[in-house]
């Protein structure tokens, strides 16, 4: 028997064929993803990364609700003008608690994985509200309405309980105290923020949009962008225990 | 006789499906009423409402129709359902012109950023998603669902299976596409490209998607012809896979069932990994695999000549659906996913050049002693083409699957200049060309109203893609080197900002060649009503026999 003879097999039984789909398909996959999950030199070995605080995630919240990973990459790749112009290339364990990840697809404006601290608050503010008063040649949509809408606390510890159970390593004093964290990361006068910074160490504290009162989406998301690639300290960083 | 004295009951799909949208919408409701925000409020009242009509369909339908379902047969000929047809015909059509509407707004926001309106529903980041959905998920979905639904029925020569089921299949997805768009104005997405719409919308999809397995698979299970026909298996690969896919990339933990925000259950590089597998082969099993099936079905008649090769067929088939698969991390390259995975893709992504032109010179060698037609019959010359471009567009994509040219073209505008040679010169032709064949044949008609207008529809449509893709090609390649040029004295020479502003011409060039693809579907839609419209008198007696083989 031929080998296109065999092959009436397949032509012949809708569930055989069916069958043979389902295993020709599966082997890539299989053999690309699963060990992602298992081989340890995946994910390097690093300090500093740490879950987002509630505030930071509302603004990460913010920025995949509007859509920014279409024109903005959050992936330094390891070639020397990017390394150059935007900083240490992106390890995959800075974004080891992004659920879902946005290392992007599409540089319509610049790699944002290590925008934090280079601008000020001020021109974050200046520019998401209307990007050509600050870059005259920018195609950014403007977003006048983040300063004008306070986040919507009544989800803030929901948020952290679902990341918690999809494996961000929240406590559950950080799920208690969501609220008040959020709101205190945002307002350097308020007493909650000795007990914020005990359970986010080192994260920023400070009035992002300058405005009094609750804290807005143009805080959350900026004190996002303002934290983007700074948890690690590349000085102490060792290159050569990670390489793979 | 018999048949009409018995006494009219209700079939168990009728029933069980009246039980599920009634309660289904009083759920939704409820739903609606304890919502934490307010698209999701929308949506849920959108649902209850769509719930409660069809119940009131479904019954209504039942109140109207004879005792007995349609025959499976009249006069020894099969009886073939072509009411789902119709309607998904028209509905790739519709979407069709509002995707394409809405690339063009986008691309000229791009142009001219003032379009944006600072409004949160008008901005590039909300629009995008609706565009890539209504073009690859609504037209070519429904091309897809209509074309599998057609051959299906012709090469079992049987009626599609279930009463109601097909009905199901066409109004669900298309239900799915609008709680999926209108999901995107408001916000609502999990941000995987190609994967946005939130977990409900998931769920409605992954119900509707078996309900279409289900009815196509059970359709080629009581085939009256011993073999399945080739496009056939194209068909079922989409399918499979296609549920596969959609239940791999989309695990997601809803914070409340009773809001639309959920949190994918991958995380960083692994939910990398599977976001490109998924998103790769949703171009490698979508928008090729299922128009591949259209090619295998529509060329052979369109040219009455037979499949070039059935053993190419086969190799083209099984080397195709095992090698994509592969593909998804040359959407990686560099990145922090591991070597050996980029590698593994890079590797796959090249020797997928081979089948892809091995489906090409099958498409293409079908024409063997027909080439005279294309000059005198544009809707074969749009269909063959649409395998041209395949061509070039399955050479260009392991091209720059290969790293070093990867490095460069990555995060330019080159990989949108790639998609779109893909998606308006193949995916978009050959799905006209099978709209063009398919609506005379659904309502009976001996032919177009025009072929001159299809004509024009070619001329417009090809000299826009041709725009498109060149200024796309040079604005992509012209970043790409701007981004790592270097001074003499070793400082990076431009700024970030001096690289956008250079793009400026070129995004005014896509918008023209979009405005042309986008006047060329609407003068096919005004050709195609014209055809449903045309008299009685036009209709041919000799296409009920023609239908019939």
């Amino acid at each position: 028997m031929s080998f296109w003879t065999r092959h009436q097999i397949f032509e012949k039984n809708s569930v055989i064929l069916i069958a043979g789909i389902l295993v020709v398909i599966a082997i890539g996959g299989l053999v690309e993803i699963t060990p992602l999950f298992y081989l340890k030199s995946t994910i390097e070995v690093v300090d500093g990364v740490r879950p987002y605080t509630p505030l930071e995630l509302a603004g990460r919240n913010i920025y995949v609700r509007e859509g920014c990973y279409l024109c903005h990459s959050q992936m330094v790749r390891p070639l020397r003008d990017e390394v150059e112009r935007y900083g240490h290339f992106s390890l995959a364990a800075e974004s080891m608690y992004d659920h879902p990840f946005q290392w992007g697809s599409k540089r319509t404006g610049p790699d944002l994985a290590r925008v934090g601290a280079k601008y000020s608050d001020e021109w974050h503010v200046t520019h998401l509200t209307n990007p050509r008063a600050i870059v005259p040649q920018s195609v950014m949509p403007g977003y006048p309405f983040l300063a004008q809408t306070e986040v919507d606390t009544a989800v803030v510890a929901d948020n952290l309980k679902a990341s918690r159970v999809v494996g961000v390593p929240y406590s559950d004093e950080q799920i208690r105290n969501a609220v008040a964290d959020l709101k205190a990361q945002a307002d350097p006068d308020n007493v909650g923020t000795d007990a914020f910074a005990k359970r986010y160490p080192k994260a920023v504290i400070r009035n992002f949009d300058s405005k009094a009162g609750a804290p807005t989406e143009m805080d959350a998301l900026v004190a996002y962008l303002q934290m983007l690639g700074t948890l690690i300290d590349f000085k102490l960083y060792n290159e050569k225990a990670n390489l793979r | 006789m018999q048949q009409s004295q018995c006494t009219k009951w209700m079939t168990h799909g009728e029933a069980g499906l009246m039980l599920f949208f009634s309660m289904a919408a009083f759920v939704c409701a409820f739903a609606a009423a304890k919502a934490l925000d307010a698209p999701f409020a929308f949506h849920a009242s959108l649902t209850a409402v769509a719930s409660g009509v069809a119940s009131f369909a479904i019954m209504n339908r039942y109140l109207d129709r004879p005792a007995s379902l349609p025959p499976e047969e009249i006069n020894g000929k099969p009886n073939y359902n072509v009411g789902p047809i119709k309607f998904a015909s028209f509905m790739a059509m519709f979407w069709g012109i509002a995707g394409f509407a809405v690339g063009l707004l986008i691309a000229s926001q791009l142009a001219w950023p003032a379009l944006n309106l600072d409004l949160p529903w008008t901005s590039f980041g909300r629009l995008r998603p609706l565009h890539t959905s209504a073009v690859i998920f609504a037209f070519g979905g429904n091309v897809l669902i209509a074309t599998s639904f057609y051959v299906v029925q012709r090469t079992c020569r049987t009626r599609l299976v279930g009463d109601l089921a097909p009905w199901f299949v066409v109004l669900g997805y298309n239900f799915f596409i609008l709680i999926a768009g209108t999901g995107y104005l408001l916000g609502v997405t999990q941000s995987k490209e190609y994967a946005e719409p939130e977990w409900y919308a998931d769920l409605w999809l992954t119900i509707v998607w078996v309900v279409y397995l289900v009815v196509f698979v059970m359709t080629l299970v009581k085939r009256k012809e011993p073999h399945i026909f080739v496009a056939n298996w194209f068909y079922l690969a989409f399918i499979v896979t296609i549920a596969v896919l959609h239940l791999g990339n989309n695990p997601a933990l809803p914070v409340s069932v009773f809001g639309s925000k959920s949190y994918i259950a991958w995380g960083g590089v692994q939910d990398a990994m599977f976001q490109w597998w998924y998103g790769h082969n949703a171009v490698g099993f979508f928008l090729t695999a299922g128009f591949l099936a259209i090619m295998y079905y529509f060329i052979p008649k369109r040219a009455e000549r037979p499949v070039y090769s059935y053993r190419l067929s086969i190799i083209h088939f099984w080397a195709l659906i095992f090698l994509y698969i592969w593909a998804g991390p040359h959407h990686l390259h560099y990145t922090a996913l591991p070597d050996w995975a980029q590698t593994l893709g890079m590797t796959f992504s090249i020797m997928l050049w081979m089948p892809s032109w091995g489906g090409m010179i099958n498409g293409l060698m079908t024409l063997s002693g027909a080439w005279d037609k294309l000059r005198t019959d544009p809707v074969l010359r749009m269909l063959v083409v649409s395998v041209a471009f395949y061509g070039m567009s399955t050479f260009e994509g392991p091209m720059m699957s290969i790293k070093v040219v990867n490095s460069l073209s990555h995060y330019t505008d080159w990989t949108i200049g790639h998609v779109h040679s893909g998606a308006l010169g193949w995916v978009g032709f050959v799905s006209f060309g099978a709209l063009y064949c398919l609506i005379p044949w659904l309502w009976d008609r001996k032919g177009l109203y025009s072929l001159k207008l299809v004509n024009w529809h070619f001329w417009t449509a090809s000299i826009g893609i041709v725009l498109y893709i060149s200024a796309m090609w040079v604005s992509g390649i012209l970043q790409g080197l701007m981004w790592r040029a270097y001074t003499s004295l070793g400082f990076l020479e431009y700024s970030f900002l001096e690289t956008v502003e250079a793009m400026h011409p070129f995004y005014v060039i896509r918008a023209a060649g979009g405005a042309l693809f986008l006047i060329g579907a609407l003068i096919m839609a005004y050709n195609l009503w014209m055809t449903v419209r045309a008299s009685e008198a036009d209709i041919g007696t000799e296409l009920a026999l023609q239908a019939a083989e």
